[in-house]
């Protein structure tokens, strides 16, 4: 695997992590300074969306054009990469048009990990599955630090679809690693307990306590297909339990802030008026979530780390 | 021509011979065996075969009562010629092959044609299981009756498990009087969902959906009862886990007419080497590598005698196939070629079994379990040997074996024991030593 790839947060160590954050943050204030340097001019990136995406594969173009790559979308529809094509094919094809990179999000688990085992070039997790989302983790990690200042021992509670969520695992990785406390919180069927030992984090079932001493709060999107497949009766049930409205939010901590990696279904997982209030950050992290695909096309394209502008 | 094997170790649990013997077989048959039968040799030359099997332990012709050849249908994952040099190479003399073809072998025309290809294909001996529903889709009967005079030994809806009660039931009192035992994976298909590996923390952290422990356990104890209710003989497949375990000891304590396998990958591996070989298919297997707490019960279970042998479900893909996302990727190991060593590892080297037990559990039981015959090498018998090297160590690579499936957990695993020859009716089907 090329040492620029980024398959997973799981197992990253702190140093690195902060690394990543150290490099989002300068990106961010260059890019808010309007002093952004084009480091990646000439250099081409693929963005192979397998699965469907908006905001991530707009966020990864856009940071790649602002550090002044070319970022080529592929897959979705209309183009030969397609289901039923070999993993091996697919690495082949990506690895003999030139790019420099390639950004990868798949609907199976495990896609961006054998594809970066696959070929010489670096390889970027969108999102694979249920597995990771590691540029998710790092952006949720930045807002975090950049709105306390620190990670380290904070609490933040993840309420929502954890089985489901790629997002939830980069996410708790990141915060962990940097010495948070990552409590999960949500319906039994969509937070097994034996998450507690997957992930380094603590179960808890019931919101009121998850919620108690928390920092941060951050609310997952409820998929309409999980009341298909008997996970829970209803939104408005999930709502009733496990919705983020403005009155719960006042069991955590006075100054906690609230997170959600978007799209909200709002009157669902989160009211309008938390999503929308002074307490959230969702404007942030989208902003973050540009700065910190900076830093990672530039981890991964840029002459090795003494290249990189300070 | 006559073949003498000189100066081996034979093991032969039938006839209770463990020591010196050699083995005299003439017309495809054991004409003789005793201490030293080198006083038959014709004194100049003759036209007698001579294998000198000094530092070599030889067994009956191993017998593995659940193989997937692949045929009729899937020549890309496997084929008669190429499933059965795997089977010989790893000494196996008699396989049954599994309907879940294309199409499923479901009449007696298929089990026929089955076994007349196998008659001009294969290098060992091929009995076929019929399917035991129409299309494997567990609604109506298969022409049970009809595939048993064409030839077939058992019936199964192996990899489609019936999830019908009522149905599984009705089959089971028809098989019976067919008179063949019905071979059962027992999965509960809602409990398993979309699951493609062991549930619980290495799942949850990969992000692979999970197959709960429960799934198989629960379907075991539901047709141990339908076995105890109708009579029918019951082999359940490749257990897996230590309540699969308890369901069949209970069964069997009360009498009902049931048998039970479990693999040598499930005996060998956890659901460790998935979250070592992380999204390599190879690991991929239904039912999945469990705890080691459910290995172990495993071990114990094949010990203390609940589960009766070993079979190792021998599941060939092409490469292409295992090289997709791992929940895309079908569900299989190659194990002919593997089963003896991994098995002799964790139970002969282990402390668990004595060698002549463990030849026991691939020879006797699976004879009995099936009613087939073989697995005895007492004068007049079939002349079905394996004769292995144990003390030669191996390197499992994948590409080396003949099997069209090279995906296996065991793959760059360091083994001790290899078959060095194997003999179909007296004639040599694998090995080139002298």
């Amino acid at each position: 695997m090329h040492p620029g790839s980024l398959v997973g947060l799981a197992g990253l160590p702190a140093g690195a992590i902060e690394r990543l954050l150290d490099r989002a943050e300068a990106w961010l204030a260059a890019w808010e300074r309007g002093s952004l340097a084009p480091v990646l001019f000439g250099r081409s990136v693929a963005l192979w969306f397998a699965e469907p995406s908006t905001r991530t594969r707009v966020s990864f173009e856009q940071a790649a054009s602002l550090l002044g790559a070319r970022a080529i979308v592929i897959g979705e529809r209309g183009t030969s990469l397609e289901k039923g094509e070999t993993l091996a094919d697919t690495a082949a094809t990506l690895q003999a048009t030139g790019v420099d990179a390639v950004v990868v999000r798949h609907a199976a688990s495990g896609v961006p990990e054998q594809l970066a085992h696959a070929v010489r070039i670096p390889v970027l997790n969108a999102g694979d599955g249920t597995h990771e989302h590691p540029t998710q983790g790092l952006l949720d990690a930045l807002t975090v630090r950049c709105a306390f200042g620190r990670v380290a021992g904070l609490r933040v509670a993840i309420v929502g679809d954890v089985l489901h969520s790629r997002v939830a695992r980069s996410t708790t990785w990141a915060l962990a690693a940097l010495g948070a406390h990552v409590v999960l919180c949500g319906p039994p069927t969509l937070v097994p307990a034996a998450l507690a030992q997957a992930l380094p984090a603590e179960v808890e079932q019931d919101l009121h306590r998850a919620l108690q001493g928390a920092d941060v709060v951050m609310a997952l999107r409820l998929q309409k297909e999980r009341m298909a497949a008997a996970y829970l009766p209803s939104e408005e049930e999930y709502r009733a339990l496990w919705g983020i409205t403005a009155e719960r939010l006042q069991w955590a901590r006075p100054h906690a802030l609230f997170l959600h990696p978007g799209p909200s279904n709002r009157g669902v997982e989160v009211e309008s008026d938390v999503h929308d209030g002074p307490r959230s950050l969702v404007r942030q992290q989208v902003r973050h979530g540009v700065a910190v695909r900076m830093a990672v096309l530039e981890r991964a394209l840029g002459e090795g780390a003494a290249a990189w502008p300070s | 021509m006559a073949l003498l094997i000189r100066g081996g170790r034979l093991v032969d649990p039938a006839t209770g011979r463990d020591g010196r013997f050699d083995v005299w077989v003439e017309d495809g048959r054991v004409a003789a065996v005793a201490p030293d039968l080198a006083a038959r040799l014709p004194a100049e030359g003759g036209s007698v075969e001579v294998f000198e099997a000094a530092g070599c332990v030889v067994t009956p012709g191993l017998i593995d009562v659940h193989t997937h050849l692949r045929v009729p249908g899937q020549a890309h994952k496997e084929t008669l010629a190429t499933g059965t040099a795997a089977a010989a190479a790893g000494g196996f003399t008699q396989v049954v092959t599994f309907p879940n073809t294309r199409p499923v072998i479901d009449s007696p025309w298929l089990v026929e044609a089955v076994l007349a290809r196998a008659r001009e294909e294969a290098r060992v001996r091929v009995h076929v299981a019929g399917a035991l529903t129409r299309g494997q889709e567990g609604r109506e009967l298969a022409p049970l009756a009809a595939m048993a005079r064409a030839g077939a030994v058992a019936f199964t809806d192996d990899g489609r498990p019936v999830a019908d009660a009522g149905v599984f039931r009705r089959a089971l009192e028809y098989a019976r009087a067919v008179g063949l035992p019905v071979l059962d994976h027992a999965e509960d298909p809602g409990l398993s969902g979309a699951g493609v590996v062991h549930e619980g923390p290495v799942a949850l952290a990969l992000g692979l959906p999970g197959i709960p422990a429960l799934s198989e356990a629960a379907a075991v104890a539901r047709d141990v009862a339908l076995s105890a209710l109708t009579g029918a003989r019951l082999h359940v497949l490749h257990l897996s886990t230590a309540g699969a375990v308890e369901a069949v000891r209970r069964a069997k304590e009360a009498g009902a007419p049931v048998t039970a396998e479990v693999t040598p990958h499930h005996l060998a591996f956890t659901v460790a080497e998935v979250e070592r070989l992380r999204y390599d298919a190879s690991t991929k297997v239904n039912p999945p590598l469990r705890d080691e707490a459910d290995r172990q019960a495993l071990i114990e279970g094949l010990r203390s005698g609940v589960i009766d042998l070993i079979a190792t479900d021998h599941a060939p893909h092409s490469p292409d196939e295992k090289s997709l996302p791992y929940v895309d990727a079908p569900f299989g190991i190659s194990g002919l070629e593997t089963a003896f060593p991994l098995a002799y590892a964790v139970l002969v080297q282990g402390g668990v079994l004595t060698l002549a037990e463990l030849v026991r559990r691939f020879t006797v039981e699976p004879a009995r379990a099936l009613g087939l015959p073989g697995g005895r090498l007492a004068e007049g018998d079939p002349a079905d040997i394996a004769i292995f090297d144990l003390d030669a160590e191996w390197v499992v690579d994948p590409s080396a074996l003949r099997s069209k499936g090279k995906h296996t957990p065991a793959a760059g695993r360091r083994l001790r024991g290899r078959c060095a020859a194997t003999f179909v009716g007296g004639r040599r089907v694998w090995g080139d030593r002298p």
